[in-house]
């Protein structure tokens, strides 16, 4: 069990297996907000879901409107558990806000591998890997 | 970040579940630009609002805020119809639907339903030095650039928090040293209109991504030629602020010694309009103006120009502005003149937000930089970008 300090962005506690990716994700256009596939042909998670996962990526980019498509994956029961960013910007944190999506960024150290069991705690900033 | 009392208690959810999600955006945002306190707005200006951006799960999201009110002026973005004329204009009625949703959910929160990306031509003017959050591209630009005022690029969720708590981040062009110029660009050559200026910040704005350009060697320039000039180094690049010597508010704030210098001479003009062209030759569906939205003053040139004349068959004229600015054209003739002609104004909407491609547009024709960088990825169609004289004459012979 490892224990990492984080910053914390959205409050709750989540628990889940992580996908990690180390490319930016642009959720506007990347993601579909029905199923949570990604459906960006030119990423890494091409044709993954992230439903139900710890959702582990760099950074967000790409169209502001991108915070809507985490609200809606929420509304349709299919976002991620928890989100871990090495740097969180605007649309991917205000997206888990509005989403009610726990999320940290800026872990002491960014070196995740998919399929990790991780508790999130987003209001006190520590994650843990089992 | 540090809170007052009253705003700690917001976050706490002693004002309601809404308030406090609305709070955890603006010291989530705070915290990660390294801002140290909340500042009161003045305004609120917000993005989100085009059906085709927003999506269904946008909708959702503001008719979650329902009983909520904002606590200060706050306008809308561009819809994707004109709110009155959409049928005539060809927006399909199910998209209508939605719109109308959308425009009324935000009325129930207490936004003007002004729908404009130039709030500042219609009585949301910030004063100078005045902190505003205001969202889209090109206002944002040209409220910091030409009117002093300070404000981030702020998201839609964003904005609409500012609105309702009043408040945002204390960082980024709210802050002196942030509105320094970071590139010198000297002008080396005359710019005639507002096309000319397009064509300026789609160059600059290339190289100084989201800096802030200082302007040397314009001598003159139009409220309308500067709109063009923020739009267009907002799309290309992400500037938010720039400054024109002699001419802008801030333009006291000079160079540092060693900023970069990069001139735009006659030939670095005539190749923009090159770039900005992905079609040689052909018909034209669809020749628009008001991208930005028009001034009444861009209005009357389109009046006087079509004047007695006839926009091919086949080919539409489009000019979009806000629906006050169009009243106005009513009572100055101009509206009737272009309406004669065959043209229309549309308010409340513009041609990037609106589901052009579902309306059968091919190629369109603009005299705007801006909307020509992103007509062909956000609209999918083919652009003649010219000065508004090659416009009319597009639209007067229905091809290029």
């Amino acid at each position: 069990m490892e224990k990492i300090r984080c910053r914390k962005i959205s409050k709750g506690l989540a628990e889940g297996i992580a996908l990690v990716t180390n490319e930016p994700i642009s959720l506007y256009g990347g993601v579909d907000p029905e199923t949570g596939n990604v459906i960006d042909r030119r990423h890494q998670l091409f044709n993954k879901c992230i439903a139900d996962r710890i959702l582990i990526f760099p950074t967000g980019k790409g169209s502001t409107v991108g915070s809507y498509v985490l609200y809606r994956l929420a509304r349709n029961g299919r976002a991620p558990k928890g989100v871990i960013c090495k740097e969180a910007e605007p649309i991917v944190a205000v997206g888990a806000i509005i989403a009610n999506i726990p999320m940290v960024d800026q872990p002491e150290k960014f070196d995740f591998k998919d399929g990790q069991k991780i508790k999130l705690n987003g209001s006190t900033g520590q994650i843990v890997i089992e | 970040m540090h809170l007052t009392r009253e705003e700690e208690k917001i976050l706490q959810g002693d004002s309601g579940p809404i308030k406090q999600k609305l709070m955890e955006i603006l010291v989530a945002l705070g915290d990660i630009f390294g801002a140290e306190r909340l500042i009161p707005v003045a305004s609120a200006q917000i993005a989100g609002v085009s059906y085709k951006s927003l999506g269904d799960a946008g909708i959702e999201w503001i008719e979650s805020l329902d009983g909520e009110t904002v606590a200060v002026p706050a306008m809308l973005n561009p819809a994707g119809m004109d709110l009155e004329l959409w049928d005539r204009m060809g927006a399909p009625k199910d998209f209508a639907e939605k719109q109308l949703r959308i425009i009324r959910a935000y009325r129930r929160l207490g936004v003007t339903p002004t729908c404009s990306c130039t709030p500042y031509l219609v009585g949301f003017a910030p004063k100078f030095g005045e902190h505003v959050a205001w969202s889209e591209s090109s206002a944002v630009c040209f409220a910091n650039s030409v009117l002093g005022a300070r404000t981030n690029r702020e998201g839609g969720p964003s904005a609409l928090a500012a609105a309702i708590i009043g408040k945002t981040p204390y960082y980024g062009y709210h802050l002196d040293e942030n509105r320094k110029p970071s590139l010198k660009v000297k002008v080396s050559t005359k710019l005639r209109e507002e096309s000319d200026f397009g064509c300026l910040g789609y160059w600059t704005g290339k190289i100084a991504r989201s800096g802030v350009p200082y302007f040397s060697g314009i001598k003159d320039a139009s409220r309308d030629e500067l709109k063009a000039l923020a739009a267009s180094l907002a799309a290309s690049g992400g500037v938010a602020l720039y400054h024109v010597e002699k001419i802008t508010p801030e333009s006291q704030l000079t160079p540092a010694e060693g900023t970069d210098l990069v001139e735009f001479d006659a030939g670095n003009l005539g190749e923009c309009y090159d770039e900005l062209t992905t079609i040689k030759t052909g018909k034209v569906d669809l020749v628009c103006f008001g991208c930005p939205h028009a001034s009444i003053e861009e209005i009357r040139r389109v009046s006087n120009a079509l004047k007695g004349r006839k926009i091919a068959k086949g080919t539409k004229l489009w000019a979009f502005t806000s629906v006050d600015t169009k009243r106005l054209a009513e009572k100055r003739g101009y509206l009737r003149v272009i309406n004669d002609s065959g043209g229309e104004i549309y308010s409340d909407c513009c041609m990037i937000v609106a589901p052009i491609d579902e309306m059968s547009v091919k190629t369109i024709a603009v005299n705007s930089a801006k909307a020509a960088v992103y007509a062909p990825t956000l609209s999918n169609v083919d652009v003649v970008f010219g000065t508004l004289e090659k416009c009319i004459d597009i639209a007067l012979s229905g091809r290029l």
